[in-house]
C-alpha cells in the first residue's frame, strides 16, 4: 500500500551541482561516490555558479555531463595546464581538475608536478584505482607489485616496471603545494573523511593559499575482475598498506583555517 | 604615428599587446625567444597574465584553458616546439575556441638549427595534428606586415572561433626594420571599458565563466557516436569553406603584363621581389605573386593568373612544399585547359636564397 511520501522528512537528495542524468560508470565503481562528494562540497560552499571543472581522458572523460557546472574537456594528462590557463585569466573562479592515475601519474606527470610546484591556486581530485579503466584494465603507474592487468598478465614485475608511484607523497614535496592528502572510498567512515578533505581542498583555493590535491583510493570491480564488495575489501587489504592514508602536506596557513 | 626601428619578434609581441591580448603562455626556443621575454616584462605591467610554461605541451594547453575561459590569448614557438604543440592545436580546433599562435620557423628536421627556414609549411598549413582541420595561416614578409597581421589575427580567430597561425621564419623574427605600431586597445580588444562593463564583461556566451544565471557551458571535442562526430566535422568544414570564401590575402608585384610569375611567401617572396625587379631591368616580363594567407590559399587568383602566365617559378626555403598548392591551383587553368609548367627553386637547412640565385632561376624559365 502506498504512503504519502510528502509527509516524510527528506534526508537525502541529489546535490544541485550534480546533473539529473545517468552516468556510464560500471556498477560498484567509486567514481559515483567521488562525484557526489565533490558536488556536495560545491553546494555547501555555494560556489556552483563560479566553479569551472576540467575533465580528464579516462573513465571520467564525461564528468562534464554529470556535474552541473561549467566544464572543459582536456587532452590526456593536460588538465592541470588547462586549469592553470583558466585560473590565470579568471582568478575569481573556482577551478578544479578531476583526474585518474594514468592521466595524472603517467602521461600528465609534468603538468601536475609543475602546477603543484608553481603553487597554482586550483584543486585536484585524483582518483587512484591502480589501473587504466577506460581502455580496459592495463597497468597504471599506480598498479601494485604483482597485480595482474591486461598489460601485465603475469603481475606487475617491479624488476622491469619499477614500483608504483605515490603521488600524494611526491606532490607534497613540491614547494608550491598547500594541501595534499590521501583518503579512501572503501567504507562510510573513510568516505566521510574524504568529503572533509575535499571541502578543505576547496577552502584552501578559496583562501588563495595555493595548490590542493585529494588523492582518493578507489575501486575498479570491472577491471580488477572481482565483485563490487570484494573490491572495497581489496582496497583495504592491498592498497592501504602501500598507499597509507594521511595528510602529506598541510601548510601552517591551512592548519590555521580550522 | 611615426615609424620606429623594431625587431620582428618584439614588434609582434607589442602588436599583440595593443590588440588586447590578455594572456601569453610560452616556452623559450630560438629564434622566437625575444617574444616571450618581451611579454614577461610587458604583460605584468598591464596586469595581464604571463606564464613561462614547463614545456610547449603545457603552454598550448594553458592557451587552450584560457581560450575556453573566453580570454584573448596567444603563444609563440619555433619548429620543434610547434611539433610539441600539435596535440593541443588539434584539441583547440576541435573545441572551437579562438587563439593566436606565432611560429618562427627554423631549420629542420629534428633539432636542425636556428637559422631561418620555411620547412614547416606542411606542418602548419596542412595540419600537423590529428583530424581534419586547418588553421588560418598568415605569412608576413616584413616586420610591418607581421605587426598588422598579428593585430588583426585575434579578431579573425574570434570571428571564426578558430586558430590563427602567424607563420614566419627566423629572418623576420630577428630582423630590425622601421615600422609603425597600431593604437592600443584595452585587454580583450574592446576599445573602452564602459562598453565592457555595460555588457557585464566581454566574454563570449560560449565561454566558461561559471554558470551564473544560465545553464552550464561545456567545451569538448569528443562525440562518440560516429554520425554525430561526422555532423560535427561537417559543421567544421562549413566554417572552413566560409574562411576560404572570405579571408584570402595576397600581394602582387609587376603582375599586369607578366608572362612569367614567381610565387613565394614570407622571406622567400621578399627575396624573389628583389630578383623580379632585377629581371625587369633586364627586360624580362616577370611578376611576383606572394600568398599572405597560406590557408586559405589564394587558389582562385592563381587560377586566373594561369591564363596569362606562360610559366611559374615557386621559390621556397624548403624542398618544395607550397609548390604543391600552386600546382593544384594552376592545373588545367591555362589557355584551352592546359597546365602551365611550375618550376621550383629552393634552399634548405636555414640557407636563405640570394636574389642573384632567384634571378638566375627566373632567366631559366623566361628564356
Amino acid at each position: 500500500m502506498l504512503t504519502d511520501v510528502q509527509q516524510e522528512e527528506l534526508v537525502y537528495t541529489r546535490p544541485d551541482a550534480l546533473a539529473e542524468t545517468f552516468t556510464h560508470y560500471c556498477p560498484g565503481c567509486t567514481h559515483g561516490v567521488a562525484h557526489r562528494l565533490v558536488a556536495e562540497v560545491i553546494d555547501e560552499l555555494g560556489i556552483k555558479e563560479k566553479t569551472i571543472g576540467v575533465a580528464p581522458v579516462g573513465c571520467a572523460v564525461f564528468a562534464y555531463n554529470y556535474f552541473d557546472v561549467d566544464f572543459a574537456e582536456a587532452a590526456h594528462g593536460r588538465a592541470p595546464a588547462m586549469a592553470t590557463g583558466i585560473k590565470r585569466v579568471r582568478p575569481d573562479n573556482v577551478v578544479f581538475t578531476y583526474q585518474g592515475d594514468g592521466d595524472l601519474a603517467a602521461i600528465g606527470m609534468a603538468e601536475i608536478t609543475h602546477a603543484a610546484a608553481r603553487g597554482e591556486n586550483l584543486t585536484v581530485i585524483f582518483i587512484n584505482n591502480a589501473i587504466y579503466g577506460m581502455t580496459g584494465g592495463q597497468m597504471a603507474p599506480t598498479t601494485l607489485p604483482g597485480q595482474k592487468t591486461t598489460s601485465s598478465p603475469c603481475g606487475r614485475d617491479i624488476e622491469t616496471m619499477g614500483m608504483p608511484l605515490k603521488m600524494a607523497e611526491m606532490l607534497a614535496g613540491m614547494p608550491g603545494s598547500a594541501y595534499v592528502v590521501r583518503r579512501s572510498l572503501h567504507n562510510v567512515k573513510e568516505i566521510n573523511r574524504a568529503k572533509k578533505a575535499i571541502r578543505r581542498a576547496f577552502d584552501v583555493q578559496l583562501a588563495g593559499l595555493g595548490f590542493s590535491m585529494v588523492e582518493l583510493l578507489s575501486s575498479c570491480p570491472t577491471n580488477w575482475g572481482i565483485s563490487a564488495v570484494e573490491s572495497l575489501k581489496w582496497i583495504e587489504e592491498h592498497m592501504l598498506p602501500y598507499y597509507p592514508l594521511g595528510d602529506y602536506k598541510v601548510l601552517p596557513e591551512v592548519e590555521a583555517m580550522r | 604615428m611615426t615609424k620606429e626601428l623594431l625587431k620582428g619578434n618584439e614588434a609582434i609581441a607589442e602588436a599583440a599587446v595593443r590588440a588586447g591580448v590578455e594572456a601569453y603562455f610560452g616556452y623559450p626556443i630560438t629564434p622566437q625567444t625575444e617574444l616571450l621575454e618581451y611579454m614577461s616584462r610587458r604583460l605584468p605591467e598591464l596586469n595581464r597574465a604571463f606564464l613561462q610554461a614547463e614545456s610547449e605541451v603545457a603552454a598550448i594547453n594553458m592557451v587552450y584553458g584560457a581560450a575556453c575561459a573566453g580570454a584573448r590569448v596567444m603563444t609563440s614557438s619555433s619548429s620543434p616546439g610547434v611539433s610539441l604543440m600539435m596535440e593541443g592545436v588539434s584539441y583547440i580546433f576541435g573545441s572551437e575556441v579562438p587563439c593566436v599562435i606565432v611560429d618562427v620557423m627554423r631549420g629542420g628536421p629534428g633539432l636542425g638549427n636556428i637559422a631561418p627556414s620555411q620547412a614547416d609549411y606542411f606542418q602548419v598549413v596542412k595540419g600537423g595534428g590529428h583530424g581534419d582541420y586547418r588553421p588560418i595561416t598568415l605569412a608576413p614578409a616584413t616586420v610591418q606586415e607581421a605587426i598588422d597581421l598579428t593585430y588583426q589575427a585575434f579578431e579573425l580567430a574570434e570571428k571564426y572561433r578558430t586558430i590563427v597561425f602567424i607563420l614566419l621564419d627566423g629572418n623576420i623574427g630577428q630582423m630590425m626594420e622601421p615600422a609603425e605600431l597600431p593604437p592600443m586597445r584595452a585587454a580583450g580588444g574592446r576599445s573602452n571599458s564602459a562598453e565592457r562593463s555595460a555588457s557585464g564583461g566581454h566574454r563570449a556566451a560560449w565561454a566558461l565563466t561559471g554558470a551564473q544565471g544560465r545553464s552550464k557551458n561545456i567545451i569538448t571535442s569528443i562525440y562518440l557516436v560516429p554520425e554525430v562526430e561526422e555532423e560535427y566535422n561537417l559543421k567544421l568544414q562549413a566554417k572552413l569553406a566560409l574562411i576560404r570564401e572570405n579571408e584570402v590575402r595576397c600581394a602582387e608585384y609587376q603582375i599586369e603584363d607578366a608572362e612569367h610569375l614567381v610565387v613565394g611567401f614570407g622571406t622567400s617572396g621578399r627575396v624573389a621581389q628583389t630578383a623580379v625587379k632585377q629581371a625587369r631591368a633586364e627586360g624580362l616580363r616577370v611578376g611576383l605573386f606572394r600568398p599572405i594567407s597560406l590557408f586559405p590559399f589564394p587558389e582562385k587568383r592563381l587560377a586566373e593568373l594561369a591564363r596569362q602566365a606562360r610559366s611559374f617559378l615557386v621559390v621556397e626555403m624548403n624542398a618544395g612544399q607550397m609548390i604543391e598548392d600552386v600546382r593544384l591551383a594552376v592545373s588545367g587553368q591555362g589557355p584551352g585547359g592546359s597546365t602551365p609548367p611550375v618550376k621550383f627553386y629552393g634552399r634548405m637547412g636555414g640557407v636563405v636564397p640570394l636574389p642573384d640565385e632567384v634571378l638566375e632561376a627566373i632567366r631559366g624559365i623566361a628564356k
